[in-house]
């Protein structure tokens, strides 16, 4: 066949080859990638979805940092026995700010992508020092560690970052960003707080039941207790988000 | 034997410096896997210290085995292939070589590091912050210019197959690595130097990942090892390979088809699902050049079949073979969305990977270097073929352990996940899906020990052949043939 007559030009010349595999090898990802970011239904329009408060952030890079995605997912899937068990099922538009995304791939551990307001500040704190205190058959690691203080030195550096890459944090919340930090996990918050107003719905207090120091505990528990709960499905037209 | 018969010097100490550092991290990848194998039976393993839990040293594992092992394998292969099958030395010679492989093995130790101490991009199989990505690609700029220069000095009009799947593996690592690493570092605007931000986040992050680590297997993993295939089977088998046109069917329609398989990671997810769609047909797709390639490699044995009985690095190469069929007809059975539903973030994935990874990759690669070894460093044989077919048994049965007891875990809680009881509640707890594991997990770790032991048995055995020593089996006459 003369196909194959043909090929014996690619096969002696390395630039043929080279420039054959690439265009070989770019369709398939510009064909999947490139409407995902021009198709308009591709994250849907819901309200609530706020960028992370500055305590909510920087609990998410100790998410990351721990590699926690190794084990939980944040990917509700529309199935009964998962709405059931986790809540409504993920919408794009609810990780649309979650650079990087913590979809993850494996439920080692149960989903998190709603685990916000399912338990107390407290049993999260006991469950990450030693997991096995609260549910005693867990193979989960345990974290004492996090109790140490948090660095916030760097928060509105990434934030700023993270407005870099899309996220539409104000310039004002960037100044405030360590304020509005400390604020949230101190025991005087209230819901008319600062932090508050600029992040509607954070959960605000002492997570870690130590006030005198704002801890990783701290951040990573204001992130999981946000987990999930910026979007009131009551409200949402679900002829919008049908899947 | 270190010229060939024109005579042409291959750069020879570049490539033996690549097998030692394979073996090195083979080793290292395999313990570091049975390791976190084990802390999932056993969570007191995780001591309560912050660079020994399972989030940290999963990635420590992944990376060793695919990037480490794998990396290094992929080295010393296509280094020593395109040397010989261009008859022309290393483009750069042997201290452009040693640079790269220094440097390739201090980025590798930089990674691990990392990963231990908390620093991570939080992606599956791309870990490394960023600075450590810039490293890779400089490193990867290299190996490119060593690998495509050596095939610019070529003596031979044409370039071998074997050759077009090293090269294929090369530009399209570069082409993923650049694309799902786009990220910002926080440094450069106060924040923390150590840390950066994907430019894409949420649904298009995901697909941008998962284009990235498919392909992480369909590139590395597989192209690569299938330019290992293509030159060391037929080499330990002494016949041609199989069929030249179904070469080339292979590996423009494999080279096209993977690419498109990223979203079947995804599936019913909150990606659109015209994606999901696309994923998974491309998926099913790729079980035909996937087993076309199969076909090629094992009816290569043609006229040759009786080593399979006679020579056990044959054993390893053929094997390898054999599992990559298998987990390349589950692979596209695993990304049919209704097959998913069930096998979507249980251990059948790990279980599937495992299949890929200790019975394809690392079969393969074992064959590679029971042949490479002995050809490196001057000797007849390796010092011991009985020792390689204990390896390759206990190997084996490791793997059998391994990829069953996930199967059986794996279906068992995606079945116990959905169960719902008589009066129409879900029947378990998540926690009682996790204790239902235990037994599995034992079983596993087990098969991975295993693993681990064969791989020991290989680095005896490499120690020995080194050293020159020829154990006593392999000074009598073989009888094998005689029977």
């Amino acid at each position: 066949m003369s196909v194959f007559k043909h090929h014996a030009k690619i096969e002696t010349n390395v630039f043929f080859l080279a420039v054959g595999i690439l265009l070989t090898v770019i369709v398939g990802g510009l064909v999947e990638v490139v409407p995902l970011f021009t198709i308009e239904s591709t994250i849907e329009k819901v309200d609530g979805v706020r960028p992370y408060s500055p305590l909510e952030q920087a609990g998410r890079d100790i998410y990351v940092r721990e590699g926690c995605y190794n084990c939980h997912s944040q990917m509700i899937r529309p199935f009964k026995d998962e709405v059931e068990r986790y809540g409504h099922y993920s919408l794009a538009a609810e990780s649309k700010y979650d650079h990087p995304f913590q979809w993850s791939s494996k439920r080692t551990g149960p989903d998190l992508a709603r685990v916000g307001g399912k338990y107390t500040n407290d049993w999260h704190t006991r469950h990450l020092i030693n997991p096995r205190d609260v549910v005693p058959e867990s193979i989960m690691p345990g974290y004492p560690h996090l109790m140490r203080p948090l660095d916030t030195s760097k928060i509105a550096g990434n934030m700023t970052a993270l407005k870099v890459v899309g996220v539409p944090y104000t310039d004002e919340q960037i100044k405030n960003a360590v304020a509005n930090l400390k604020e949230q996990a101190s025991l005087e918050a209230t819901a008319d707080s600062a932090v508050v107003q600029a992040y509607p719905k954070a959960k605000v207090g002492d997570f870690d039941g130590n006030p005198q120091v704002v801890s990783e505990m701290d951040a990573l528990v204001a992130y999981l207790q946000v987990l999930g709960t910026m979007v009131d499905f009551t409200t949402v037209d679900h002829t919008k988000i049908q899947r | 034997m270190s010229t060939n018969t024109d005579a042409t010097a291959y750069n020879e100490d570049v490539v033996k410096k690549f097998v030692l550092a394979a073996i090195f991290w083979g080793v290292v990848g395999f313990l570091a896997g049975d390791f976190i194998a084990w802390q999932l039976a056993f969570p007191a393993l995780n001591l309560d210290l912050e660079w020994t839990t399972f989030g940290r040293l999963r990635p420590v594992h992944t990376s060793a085995v695919i990037f480490a092992f794998g990396g290094n394998i992929l080295f010393c292969t296509s280094l020593y292939v395109v040397q010989r099958t261009c008859r022309a030395s290393l483009f750069g010679g042997s201290g452009f070589g040693t640079f790269v492989f220094w440097s390739f093995q201090a980025m590798i130790v930089a990674a691990a590091l990392t990963y231990v101490l908390g620093f991570s991009q939080g992606q599956e199989y791309a870990e490394p912050e960023w600075w450590v990505d810039l490293w890779l690609t400089v490193n990867w700029v290299c190996y490119l210019i060593i690998f495509a220069g050596t095939i610019m000095k070529r003596k031979e009009p044409h370039i071998y197959v074997a050759n077009w799947f090293f090269f294929a593996m090369i530009l399209t690592v570069a082409m993923l690595h650049l694309g799902n690493n786009l990220a910002v570092p926080a440094g450069f605007f106060g924040g923390d130097w150590m840390k950066s931000y994907n430019i894409f986040g949420g649904v298009q992050n995901a697909m941008t990942q998962w284009w990235y680590g498919h392909n992480a297997v369909g590139f590395f993993l597989t192209a690569g090892f299938l330019g290992i295939m293509y030159y060391f089977v037929p080499k330990r088998a002494e016949r041609p390979v199989y069929s030249y046109r179904l070469s080339i069917v292979h590996f423009w329609a494999l080279i096209f088809l993977y690419i498109w398989a990223g979203p079947h990671h995804l599936h019913y997810t909150a990606l659109p699902d015209w994606a999901q769609t696309l994923g998974a047909t491309f998926s099913v797709m790729l079980w035909m050049p996937s087993w076309g390639g199969m076909i090629n490699g094992l009816m290569t044995l043609s006229g040759a079949w009786d080593k399979l009985r006679t020579d056990p690095v044959m054993r390893f190469l053929v094997s390898s073979v054999a599992f990559y069929g298998m987990s390349t007809f589950e692979g596209p059975m695993m990304s049919i969305k209704a097959v998913n539903s069930l096998s979507h973030y249980t251990d059948w994935t790990i279980g599937h990977v495992h299949s890929g990874a200790l019975g394809w990759v690392a079969f393969v690669s074992f064959g590679a270097l029971y042949y490479l070894v002995p050809k490196l460093w001057g000797r007849k044989e390796v010092y011991s073929l009985k020792l390689v077919g204990l390896h390759f048994w206990v190997a084996t049965i490791g793997i059998v352990l391994y990829i069953t007891a996930m199967w059986i875990s794996g279906i068992m809680q995606g079945l116990m996940w959905r169960a719902y009881d008589n009066l129409g509640f879900l029947q378990y707890s998540f926690i009682e899906t996790v204790e239902a594991m235990h037994p599995y997990y034992v079983i596993r770790a087990t098969g991975g020990l295993l693993f681990v032991l064969g791989a020991l048995i290989m680095v005896y055995n490499f120690i020995k052949t080194i050293k020159g020593d020829v154990a006593e089996e392999a000074m009598q006459p073989s009888t094998a043939g005689a029977r």
